[in-house]
């Protein structure tokens, strides 16, 4: 019984995935950084973008549509932006009256809208083929000789760690109460709402508990084999001059996106 | 593959109404381990039978077959009921799955509610679900610990009254994955007692083969996800070959 639902890691062999994490986490914060930066309606810079995230998908061997399949989780957070459609600034282009409230979408919100959607759309399918072409230790590792506060990344690691041992958990819990969840003909099972709710949160509360006496012994075992707040990895992540010329690429056409956008 | 051996055909008992059917059961983990490569066998009512094999031979899985959790390719019947998602409320009334560690089976903040939760669930009146908690825990002789938190029992105690969880719903076949796994002796006798006086059938998957041997008059063999012998279990226990094949040791 083992949740591998939250590794998005994606064994191939490619150049992508051979890559210095370090290169890839920088370009990917450069790229988003990128996104964000470019004006609202440059549509033209925005079709480069998603071109260049194209030919990443081509590079990792995963798909050209790799992270298109997988973009869609972001969607729902895209309806913060929805309120941009009516702008106060731009020309009014309906009026759409829904009792008290009046709604005035305008030009310049639609552009901004659409934009916001485009920016965090690519920007999320950069974030999953970061995670999808590096392991995650190497990715904490990345983060380390980036000089990222260490106690954040370890407060990742261990996340990252615990939330596999807390599904399993959850999964063992879920399994018994299915296991004992039964009916006799003629009879409704199930009780109420209430009851259910009751057996929910003891679950909830035995989740806790178990969970937290389970990480204190995972991780008094971790230090008895001499964990010291550093993750290894066996990988010795050396800088290749080819690493260098692929993040220096990488920074030229992100400079090469914002030129076109711009002007 | 798996040696297989001549064994003595064991007799099934004439019986009308098997408890258990199991036909062809075929089973994939989704990584594509396979765990069962075609399982058949018959449980007749009053049955006491132990599963043994070794390490990953399937019985863990088998086990979570009969009540439905997993579902591969084959015919499960119970008590002539086949099994089928409609049905598996009803299948789940019937087979009383008792996990190999009790923390997994055991969810409820006390006693009381967790050997409850079954009947309640079932929909059953509170005098009745009163009614079956008292004589569920008196079976594995728990009495005194309905009010305890489970949380803070000892490994047999834990055992007991998981094994209390599943009695509380009458089941007509009882599955027991490990039961002596982790318990010091005398945690251990009071279980194989418990066991012989249960008049329930059962299917034990076990590596402990003196327990086999006191309790159960038949034994079935799994390795590498198939039924290698399946008879009686003095003629079994004799046969020093069979049981080293498997990586089993007589007692």
């Amino acid at each position: 019984m083992h949740a591998e639902i939250f590794d998005r890691f994606h064994e191939a062999e490619s150049r992508l995935h051979r890559l210095d994490p370090r290169v890839k986490v920088v370009v990917t914060v450069l790229f988003i950084l990128s996104n964000a930066l470019l004006p609202d309606g440059a549509w033209a810079a925005f079709g480069l973008s998603w071109l260049v995230l194209l030919g990443w998908n081509a590079l990792s061997r995963l798909g050209v549509d790799f992270t298109f399949r997988r973009s869609f989780v972001a969607l729902p957070f895209a309806l913060a932006a929805v309120s941009a459609i009516f702008s106060p600034i731009g020309k009014p282009l309906a009026d759409w009256s829904l009792g008290p409230l009046v709604l005035i979408p305008t030009d310049y919100g639609v552009i901004k809208f659409v934009s916001i959607l485009l920016r965090s759309w690519i920007s999320v399918q950069a974030a999953i083929l970061l995670v999808a072409v590096t392991r995650f230790p190497d990715m904490i590792h990345a983060f380390e000789h980036l000089r990222v506060p260490g106690v954040l990344t370890t407060i990742v690691a261990f996340l990252y760690r615990y939330l596999f041992v807390l599904t399993d958990e959850v999964m063992r819990l879920l399994r018994a109460r299915d296991s004992r969840s039964a009916a006799e003909p003629g009879r409704r099972s199930g009780r109420n709402v209430v009851w259910r709710a009751c057996v929910a949160g003891n679950m909830a509360g035995q989740l806790f508990l178990r969970s937290y006496e389970r990480s204190d012994r995972i991780y008094n075992a971790m230090l008895a084999r001499g964990y010291d707040g550093h993750l290894r990895t066996l990988n010795p992540h050396v800088l290749h001059p080819s690493d260098w010329a692929y993040g220096a690429a990488a920074i030229f056409i992100l400079i090469l996106l914002q030129l076109v956008g711009r002007f | 593959m798996p040696v297989t051996h001549p064994v003595k055909k064991y007799e099934f008992p004439e019986c009308e109404g098997d408890v258990l059917h199991v036909n062809d059961l075929h089973f994939s983990y989704p990584d594509g381990h396979v765990a069962l490569r075609g399982v058949s066998l018959r449980l007749c009512e009053g049955d006491k039978v132990a599963l043994v094999g070794p390490n990953g031979a399937g019985k863990s899985t088998l086990m979570l077959h009969l009540n439905g959790i997993l579902g591969g390719g084959g015919e499960i019947e119970i008590g002539g009921l086949r099994l089928s998602p409609d049905r598996l409320p009803a299948i789940r009334a019937m087979v009383g799955l008792v996990f190999q560690n009790p923390d997994d089976q055991l969810f409820s903040p006390t006693v009381f509610e967790d050997v409850a939760f079954g009947p309640l669930h079932m929909g059953l009146p509170e005098d009745e679900v009163r009614a079956r908690v008292d004589s569920a825990l008196e079976a594995v002789r728990m009495s005194a610990y309905k009010e305890r938190l489970s949380h803070h029992l000892s490994v047999g105690e834990k055992k007991r009254i998981a094994i209390a969880t599943v009695l509380s719903m009458n089941p007509k076949l009882l599955v027991l994955d490990e039961p002596s796994a982790g318990l010091d002796p005398r945690a251990r006798r009071t279980l194989i007692h418990l066991l012989r006086d249960l008049p329930i059938t059962m299917l034990v998957s076990t590596h402990d083969m003196r327990l086999v041997q006191e309790l159960f008059p038949r034994t079935i063999v799994m390795d590498d996800g198939q039924i290698v012998a399946d008879g009686l279990t003095m003629d079994i226990l004799e046969d020093e070959k069979l049981l080293e094949a498997h990586g089993l040791e007589k007692g």
